[in-house]
């Protein structure tokens, strides 16, 4: 009602929001309520990703919906940027399946690739009948990938690939992989069918965090490519560091979805668990940590939003996605964290969605790029001085 | 084949409606959507097209907001929306719904018209069956199951019992039930080509009504909030308690 205030959207951000925007994030949200959140507990409970999902996913048209063409949907940043959230405020597994599947494979082919190369592979992608992976990281290279020791080289008209890819989600279930390959010009991207003779990959098990969702580790054993495989439209690191802002930007929406999840459930917890005859949301402490979860889910979700009206106008800069990056995954799980504590001894189960939610921000909270090494871009971009190099 | 689906918006349906001094519903200002009922009786429409080519069209009446659950009913695949909307309508009771739907459909050709079988803000669910009545087409209601033949249409109609089979000529108007058609989600490209599809808005002039037609024939006096369930019987173990629980379940019509 008008003159009330919703707790899920305290500062009325919804209005914010054009009437599309707001449909399309209904649309997603109606998806996680019927088909993510019934069987998440059991899924993420078996170290499950279930194939079914990430078909529903590609019929709702989630899959490269902020490229342009080739049967990808052409919607705005903002649009991509609350599917992520209500996606994550399911579970972050599936947010990290389209995550990767439209901003770091099929990204990088929309605007790297060859005609060829995206008739080929971005309607059959956004389809889900192919699914993608990103190889950059390497058992000794993570924060630094431009150390990475898989190379690429030259033979006839052939390309021969060999290394090793670390922490690669999707990668077991992936038709194609998107390697980066050191080569004589320097970095290259290689577009890999999984298939291929000498690729392999080792699914990571006893996860504690992100298990409804596959994460591998990819070998490449000389495997042979022909000339065509390699995206011709960049060299060097910023081919897959441009694929990582792509894909960060939709990290930063989507922590804000793990969170809300987390201070709704909280929430609705405080209210209804009575101890010394009244409900604990009338303690003052629990009611310190509501508000402080709510303040800064509403300041992330600011910060969010506005990093997505500048990527529509096409002026967002990679150390300002940092900026979202850092703080939000950040908050989101200290949200995280005081929800479970809220939750007493119930917030360590998985009838309740939270320490899924925390367990899964542990993941998000390193990947695509460390707080650590968002911090120091930043610093960077302050100072002018690099601290994250030798 | 030219589908009609007849739809509402409500209030959020997880949320209490809120009444107004009049003790009617307060539709703008609040939250609101296509009624969760309607969207089986879209699904319905859609395949029926899918099946047998054709559109479907929405026919809606309510206040402006109400567009909002056309385009519901559009992103899902639904192909054209009209909106009836007119001040003189406020507090419109079931019959005069059904006189200004009845108007709305008559303005074009149509072979079959599916409705939910009652909305989940009012629940008078006769608003199909009236809006049969007044087009002078068969009405089929509660349909669980629907087939659209060559010139015909039959159902499975939900009884307390377990279900009749009935048939009748089209043009025709189906209401379903939940179990007819799981409805399909809205999908991101749905919503993207709802913005181009043709949505008229109506008023009572347009169609050629007069007010005092639809002018609302009853007025709710007061309202009294249902009374708080009591404690179950306990059927003690014994003589007759075998046939008291057979009553209950009999009651209950679970048997």
């Amino acid at each position: 009602m008008g003159a009330e205030i919703d707790p899920l959207d305290f500062l009325e951000i919804d209005r914010l929001l054009t009437e599309e925007e707001r449909e399309i994030r209904d649309a997603v949200r109606a998806f996680v309520e019927g088909e993510i959140l019934p069987g998440i507990e059991g899924w993420f409970e078996s170290a499950t990703f279930p194939r079914e999902v990430a078909k529903g996913l590609a019929d709702l048209g989630l899959l490269g919906m902020h490229l342009e063409g080739y049967g990808c949907l052409g919607a705005n940043a903002v649009s991509y940027g609350l599917a992520c959230l209500e996606l994550e405020a399911g579970d972050s597994g599936f947010r990290s399946f389209v995550s990767v599947q439209g901003s770091l494979c099929m990204f990088p082919i929309r605007r790297y690739g060859s005609d060829e190369q995206k008739e080929r592979w971005l309607p059959a992608m956004a389809r889900g009948e192919v699914i993608g992976c990103f190889g950059l990281t390497e058992p000794d290279a993570g924060s630094d990938p431009a150390s990475m020791r898989t190379h690429a080289r030259r033979d006839g008209s052939d390309w021969v690939i060999s290394g090793t890819k670390m922490w690669i989600t999707n990668g077991g279930i992936a038709d194609l992989a998107v390697v980066w390959a050191k080569t004589d010009e320097g970095v290259r991207g290689f577009l890999v069918p999984t298939d291929s003779p000498g690729f392999s990959t080792h699914d990571i098990h006893r996860k504690l965090s992100l298990r409804a969702s596959v994460t591998s580790e990819l070998v490449l054993d000389e495997v042979r490519l022909p000339g065509d495989a390699v995206l011709p439209g960049v060299v060097g690191m910023k081919g897959p560091l441009s694929c990582l802002t792509e894909a960060r930007y939709g990290i930063v929406w989507g922590a804000m979805g793990a969170a809300r999840s987390c201070f709704e459930t909280a929430l609705n917890y405080a209210k209804e668990r009575v101890q010394w005859g009244r409900p604990i949301a009338g303690f003052q402490l629990t009611q310190r940590k509501l508000a402080d979860m709510a303040v800064e889910l509403n300041k992330g979700m600011l910060l969010a939003l506005h990093l997505g009206r500048m990527k529509d106008e096409g002026r967002l800069k990679p150390q300002q996605v940092s900026m979202g990056k850092l703080n939000n995954v950040r908050v989101a799980l200290e949200i995280a964290r005081e929800a479970r504590a809220i939750l007493g001894a119930n917030g360590i189960t998985l009838e309740y969605p939270v320490i899924r939610h925390m367990n899964n921000l542990e993941s998000v909270y390193t990947y695509e790029g460390t707080n650590e090494i968002h911090t120091l871009i930043l610093g960077e971009a302050l100072t002018g001085l690099r601290a994250y190099d030798r | 084949m030219d589908v009609v689906v007849l739809v509402k918006y409500v209030p959020d349906p997880t949320g209490t409606p809120k009444l107004g001094e009049d003790f009617l519903v307060v539709r703008e200002g609040t939250d609101g959507t296509l009624d969760p009922g309607d969207e089986y009786a879209v699904e319905a429409g859609l395949r029926t097209v899918e099946a047998h080519g054709g559109e479907v069209t929405l026919v809606s009446m309510g206040p402006e907001v109400a567009m909002s659950a056309i385009r519901k009913g559009l992103s899902m695949g639904a192909h054209r929306g009209v909106l009836v909307t007119d001040p003189a309508l406020r507090g419109a009771d079931a019959l005069a719904t059904a006189r200004v739907l009845a108007a709305a459909v008559s303005r074009r050709p149509f072979d079959v018209i599916f409705t939910g079988s009652e909305s989940t803000d009012g629940y008078t669910g006769t608003v199909p069956m009236a809006v049969a009545g007044l087009l002078g087409i068969p009405a089929l209601t509660f349909a669980r199951k629907v087939e659209v033949g060559e010139g015909a249409v039959r159902i499975e109609r939900q009884t307390d019992l377990g279900y009749d089979v009935i048939e009748a000529p089209i043009p025709a108007l189906v209401s379903v039930t939940a179990s007819a058609a799981e409805p399909r989600y809205a999908t991101l490209k749905g919503i993207m080509a709802a913005k181009s599809k043709p949505v008229e808005q109506l008023s009572l002039a347009d169609l050629g009504l007069d007010p005092a037609t639809v002018a609302p024939t009853q007025r709710v006096l007061g309202i009294t909030p249902a009374p708080s369930k009591g404690a179950g019987e306990i059927v003690q173990d014994g003589d007759g308690a075998v046939a008291r629980i057979v009553d209950l379940l009999v009651e209950a019509k679970v048997i």
